[in-house]
């Protein structure tokens, strides 16, 4: 059994580990959303299918050390990070083996030896604590960085300014990357939103921004390196907008079906998996037979992270007052 | 001992801790370089520099954020909330987040953050910054909420909230912050321990911040023979030491500056009611201010704000005939 920290590793420079970590968060989707419909779940998800690219493409720029504010779209970013299908499943199915020991769901992924900070299931509310964290960078002259990750619909509330704000006059460590989905919530951006660019917002805070296809692994790490490497220089702050795609509705309940006809079919031409095949091919590191061979090895691991979640004991009642406070040492 | 001001008193805890601590940053409108608008990061920005002591944009959900984060980091930042009303813009960053890192991490995170704001009413700061809003944070599991009523107990209670590895929210009344006290820097003390500042045998009267001192003077006034418990931690509150007070008295009186309903009081009278009942010779009963916003208006505010004449006439009641007083715009027949 791999830690969190080792399947991270584990992405480091090897193309087809990235290759074969999306297809995990696919199918560990696609299983998500089945146990849901069968009612062996309960509560809520958020599916992150069409967004595999831009987890990959953040696991594979920032260090374990770095820190990640993300949100309760959190599946895939976890196990881009490196928490295992049965870490993160047992989370989801509330069991005491689950990355939060099963008080957190689907919504609050984490784990510190990757750097992953508890996910927010508050719009905006991760932006703040991504800057305290690269403020505390600064201020112990460490060089690492703190990254938020939201979506499109978050750059209208005030967490995101003042936080950009903020970042901006302290030139903080900090990067901020817009998940550009196209639907907050329920809304089609431009219902909510009079700019189709939002990392244009950054120039109110004279920082730097990129836009990037977030459907291309290749590309996402390059503008992130770009951000990383400003912010590590003592540069400040990046945002980072990756125009991506969300293939599922927003939650469990929802059935996007105010989707204008053949948008979905337009983007999932645009598959970051089937983008991500296409170049590995053409690299002549992958072929038909290889991607069968992974396919197999992935529907099997998370079939038996599956299993082993559902087998897995309930937290106890006493765990449920743990961790309220901190207990000081007397 | 030193003679020094409650705001003082502020200062010289944050000084203490920073200068023990380099973990212990500072940060919040106007703290630097105009030394806090209350004068309550005096010397600090000189003494420790601009990287420790910070002014912020008038920002309070991005640096009570910050905070959180910083905090999670491994520095043990301290922020000032100018008026209490301004959480409000920043309360799901508190609440919300900062609260609940350490229980969504399975404690693989710490959250050691400060949130220091000034509160209450009698200075004729208005409906908006007037508020004391305990009610606000003392219903978060994970927070934990201080307010002190004296010098002493503004030092030693700040410098417990800097080292505690919890978010707290630490509550100044501001009318407080002139007042003298004798302050021994030596003195320790403990996050959910009341004091009891005065012993009798006839009525517990518990009160926090600024209220205590109304209480202290209505006892001498009313001249009845009084607890007088400093609740100083409201979360966690020393159930203890108000239930053994209240076993020995048979009474028990709450001051608070809050509005009548939904007031912390109430939850001290309830725990009181049911795990002290057999001793209470009267019922137990609260002083508050009355459910409307604070009034601009000197002579009103003074009347918004229970005063020392009010709980004297109370504790008299109480003590020499188990009578239960009225709130006085009830007696007035001016509200119901």
């Amino acid at each position: 059994m791999m830690t969190s920290l080792e399947r991270r590793n584990a992405l480091k420079g090897n193309e087809l580990a990235w290759y074969e970590r999306m297809l995990e968060i696919r199918e560990f989707e696609r299983r998500t959303n089945e146990l849901f419909a069968a009612g062996l779940i309960r509560g809520t998800t958020h599916l992150c299918v069409g967004q595999e690219a831009l987890d990959i493409g953040l696991a594979t720029t920032l260090n374990p050390d770095d820190v990640l504010a993300a949100t309760y779209r959190s599946h895939g970013v976890a196990l881009a990070f490196g928490l295992s299908s049965h870490s993160v499943m047992a989370e989801i199915m509330g069991k005491a083996t689950g990355c939060a020991g099963g008080v957190g769901g689907s919504m609050h992924m984490c784990d510190s030896t990757v750097g992953l900070l508890p996910t927010s299931a508050i719009i905006g509310g991760g932006m703040p604590i991504a800057v305290g964290a690269a403020l505390a960078f600064q201020v112990q002259k460490k060089k690492n960085v703190g990254v938020a990750l939201f979506g499109d619909a978050a750059t209208n509330i005030g967490a995101f300014h003042e936080s950009l704000n903020l970042a901006a006059i302290w030139k903080l460590p900090v990067i901020f990357v817009i998940d550009n989905n196209v639907y907050g919530e329920y809304t089609r951006i431009d219902l909510s939103t009079p700019i189709e660019d939002l990392h244009l917002r950054a120039a109110s805070y004279a920082m730097p921004s990129i836009k990037v296809d977030g459907m291309d692994v290749y590309a996402v790490q390059a503008s992130m390196q770009e951000a990383v490497d400003r912010a590590r220089r003592g540069d400040g702050p990046t945002l980072v907008e990756a125009k991506t795609y969300r293939f599922s509705g927003h939650s469990r309940a929802d059935q996007a079906l105010y989707r204008p006809a053949g948008e979905l079919e337009h983007w999932q031409k645009r598959d970051p998996i089937l983008l991500t095949e296409q170049a590995l091919i053409k690299k002549g590191i992958l072929d038909q037979a290889k991607i069968e061979a992974m396919k197999t090895k992935i529907v099997n691991l998370v079939d038996s992270a599956i299993t082993q979640a559902q087998a897995d004991p309930e937290p106890s009642a006493k765990d449920m007052f743990s961790n309220v406070f901190k207990e000081m040492r007397k | 001992m030193t003679a020094m001001r409650f705001r003082q008193a502020i200062v010289t805890a944050l000084s203490d801790e920073m200068e023990s601590d380099e973990r212990v940053i500072l940060f919040g409108e106007d703290v630097a370089a105009a030394e806090g608008v209350f004068k309550t990061s005096e010397g600090l920005f000189d003494k420790f520099g601009p990287v420790r002591v910070r002014d912020t944009p008038i920002s309070e959900m991005a640096f009570t954020g910050a905070a959180v984060g910083a905090a999670m980091m491994g520095m043990r930042p301290v922020i000032e909330i100018m008026f209490m009303e301004f959480l409000g813009v920043a309360l799901d960053q508190l609440v919300t987040e900062g609260a609940k890192m350490h229980y969504l991490s399975k404690g693989e995170y710490t959250v050691p953050m400060v949130v220091r704001a000034s509160c209450g009413a009698g200075l004729g700061f208005g409906t908006q910054h007037s508020q004391t809003l305990e009610n606000w944070v003392a219903a978060t599991p994970g927070l934990k909420v201080i307010e002190p009523s004296d010098a002493q107990s503004a030092y030693s209670l700040l410098r417990a909230a800097i080292q505690d590895e919890n978010p707290v929210m630490f509550l100044e009344s501001r009318i407080l912050y002139a007042e003298r006290g004798e302050v021994d820097t030596s003195l320790k003390m403990e996050i959910g321990k009341a004091r009891v500042l005065q012993e009798g045998s006839d009525v517990t009267v518990v009160a926090l911040g600024n209220m205590v001192n109304v209480a202290r003077d209505a006892i001498a006034d009313a001249k009845v023979s009084a607890d007088l418990v400093d609740l100083a931690t409201l979360v966690p509150w020393d159930r203890e030491t108000v239930l053994n007070s209240v076993k020995k008295t048979g009474r028990l009186i709450v001051v608070e500056e809050s509005p009548w309903s939904g007031g912390w009081g109430s939850e001290i009278i309830s725990t009181a009611t049911t795990e002290a009942f057999s001793a209470l010779k009267c019922a137990p009963f609260r002083i508050t201010a009355p459910d409307v916003p604070v009034p601009y208006n000197g002579t009103l505010e003074a009347r918004y704000i229970p005063s020392a004449v009010h709980v004297s006439a109370a504790l008299k009641a109480a003590v020499e005939s188990n009578q239960v007083l009225k709130p006085w715009w009830i007696t007035e027949g001016v509200s119901k």
